[in-house]
């Protein structure tokens, strides 16, 4: 089995975030990038294939040089080859395409992607992906386990889970439950000296227009003071005829 | 020309989501000078939808779209978005929703943008307001296709009600089925999901133990709240994984969100910055979170959350 895992590198989840050049960028100033936590429970899940399955595992990511330490890090926690696409990833639909190019090139069995990255949260990359190549999709996946060409998978629902049967080729869209927080692997001395050898490839993307792209940012309006209320008679009070929630 | 919303029902009925998202759509429309389709999918009751501004409903009453299957409904909202000409769709951003929208960009060639918490900016160019940076900023993003695809966050537009004819006209689209079946749906009937609840009740490691979410139960049953919690408490396993609340976690859209014995690290605030209002009970008064509140208590969750129950009792029986 071959596994393409996509890595998008984001900002880490204590970021403070501020945009620089009259709000047009993000502000990378003290920022400190990591893996997408959602693709980094699918990569470990990658590895329990490779380790108990016999799978190839790749990692790709979408983006400029600066990426390439988050990629070298997929590497030194196990992925035996990493591919950089050479080009700004300007919206979901042009990584979508560019990733499309590299599975149909590569001939990946399974594509695990992330439920969403935490920066720009468009949610919309795996799913795309999966529908220009016409492989099979889940989304919000928590659990996959695959047998020859069948697969079977869990995904979360609002207010429950769906077991679902399905077969390869297969783009999933993972999160937490793929595996536990306790499961992650935090690269050791040998994995990082391994990963300076293991091949990161960079490959020119296709051509492509964006479908959108971002023009401007700003930051949620500061809020009032917090009301401090003694009693929860008060509470109730305000919560009924002042916010009117209750 | 022509705007289209999914309407997204459950057991044949309307979710709360669809009236949102239909009018919220009807806003466009209007805009565009156009008229309001809605599709429905198994639903019931149609003529609803007209009081929240659908001038037409087209119906699809399908037995193999029983269960929710992504790429089948795709194809079928796509097939009803062509048949319009329509050059805005609207969905909103359910798991479901969620789940279908990328393919239903890529049916439609269409640009499409989740998250959306404003009506659009500018038609021409279109641009429209999107949370990011998992709430923490918006972008004003500009779609640049012919047809725009807009997953409406929940709560962003509330109800708004216009009349219109709401003629239903039944539609059959044809799809493939495919290769993806459910086998089984493990879900709560009788709990209110964080995904839809008005009211969120959640708790933190301030509560010592799992033993002690029989208050928190109680308080969610008088509210008709959905109970939440923060990631350590689901890590631990006192709650299950689908209450954690945060930015690796569920997002909460609710109008009031009472968090009790939580810190409020910025990661669990990251996720609940699109609830209305906020409730903190914390025996710190220096607990971060009540620089995020709307309202506080200091104090020690296990004396003021039964005595707030009791009163909310009473308060629930007497404007019942
Ligand atoms: C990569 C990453 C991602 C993360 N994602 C999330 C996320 O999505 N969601 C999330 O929630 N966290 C997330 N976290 C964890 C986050 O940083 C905090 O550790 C966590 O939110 C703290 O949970 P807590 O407030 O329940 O516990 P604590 O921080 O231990 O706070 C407990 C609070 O309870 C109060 N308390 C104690 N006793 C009482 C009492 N008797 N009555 C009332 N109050 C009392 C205390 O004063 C304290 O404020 C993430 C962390 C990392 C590193
Ligand atoms: N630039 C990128 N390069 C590689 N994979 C990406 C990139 N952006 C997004 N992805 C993948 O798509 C998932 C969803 O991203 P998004 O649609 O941006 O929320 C992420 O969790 C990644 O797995």
């Amino acid at each position: 089995m071959k596994i393409l895992v996509c890595i998008s590198h984001v900002p880490d989840t204590t970021s403070k975030i501020n945009f620089t050049d009259n709000d047009t960028k993000f502000d990378t100033n003290g920022v400190n990038f990591v893996i997408n936590p959602n693709d980094e429970f699918g990569l470990t899940r990658a590895m329990w294939f490779k380790e108990k399955q016999g799978a190839s595992v790749h990692v790709v990511n979408v983006g400029g040089p600066e990426t390439e330490p988050t990629l070298r890090k997929a590497l030194a926690i196990g992925a035996d080859e990493a591919i950089r696409i050479d080009t700004p990833a300007t919206d979901g639909y042009s990584v979508a395409l560019q990733l499309a190019d590299v599975v149909q090139q590569g001939g990946y069995d399974l594509v695990i992607g992330g439920r969403e990255s935490i920066d720009y949260n468009g949610g919309m990359v795996p799913g795309m992906l999966a529908k220009m190549i016409g492989a099979n999709f889940v989304n919000t996946c928590i659990s996959l386990e695959v047998e020859g060409s069948s697969a079977t998978a869990i995904r979360e629902i609002d207010g429950g889970k769906e077991t679902l049967h399905t077969s390869l080729p297969l783009v999933i869209g993972g999160q937490k439950g793929l595996v536990e927080e306790s499961d992650l692997r935090i690269p050791n001395m040998r994995g990082i000296m391994q990963a300076r050898s293991k091949p990161l490839h960079v490959k020119q993307g296709v051509e492509q227009s964006p479908r959108s792209q971002a023009t401007t940012f700003e930051k949620p309006a500061p809020r009032g003071a917090v009301k401090m209320v003694d009693s929860v008679d008060e509470l109730i009070d305000l919560l009924h005829n002042e916010a009117k929630v209750i | 020309m022509s705007v289209l919303v999914y309407t997204e029902s459950e057991n044949g009925s309307f979710k709360k989501t669809a009236f949102e998202v239909v009018s919220y759509a009807k806003a466009i429309a209007t805009e565009l000078g156009t008229t309001l389709t809605a599709v429905s999918i198994n639903a019931s009751n149609t003529s609803q939808l007209g009081v929240y501004g659908a001038d037409k409903v087209l119906e699809i009453t399908n037995d193999s779209l029983a269960n929710f299957d992504a790429q089948g409904y795709a194809d079928a909202i796509s097939q009803a978005a062509t048949s319009q000409d329509a050059t805005v769709v609207v969905l909103s951003q359910t798991a479901n929703a969620k789940f279908m929208a990328p393919l239903v960009a890529v049916n439609l060639e269409a640009g499409y943008v989740s998250n959306v918490v404003a009506l659009p900016q500018s038609i021409t160019p279109f641009k429209i307001k999107h949370s990011v940076y998992t709430n923490k900023a918006f972008s004003l993003t500009q779609i640049n296709t012919p047809v725009k695809i807009i997953g409406l966050g929940k709560n962003a537009y509330g109800l708004h009600e216009t009349s219109a004819a709401a003629v239903s006209e039944a539609f059959s689209p044809s799809f493939k089925q495919s290769d993806t079946k459910v086998i089984s749906v493990d879900k709560a009937t009788d709990k209110v999901t964080i995904a839809d609840a008005e009211v969120v009740v959640s708790a933190g490691r301030g509560l010592k133990g799992p033993e002690n979410w029989g208050m928190i139960e109680e308080m969610a049953t008088i509210l008709g709240a959905a109970t939440a919690c923060s990631k350590p408490v689901s890590d631990m396993g006192w709650r299950s994984h689908g209450e954690h609340v945060g930015q690796t976690g569920k997002p909460v859209a609710a109008t009031l969100y009472i968090a009790i014995g939580i810190s409020g690290a910025i990661q669990h605030l990251a996720g609940i910055n699109s609830s209305k209002i906020k409730v903190v009970i914390n025996t710190d008064p220096e607990a971060p979170f009540f620089k995020a509140a709307d309202y506080g208590i200091v104090g020690d969750a296990f004396e003021i959350v039964p005595q707030l129950n009791e009163k909310l009792k009473a308060f629930k029986a007497q404007n019942a």
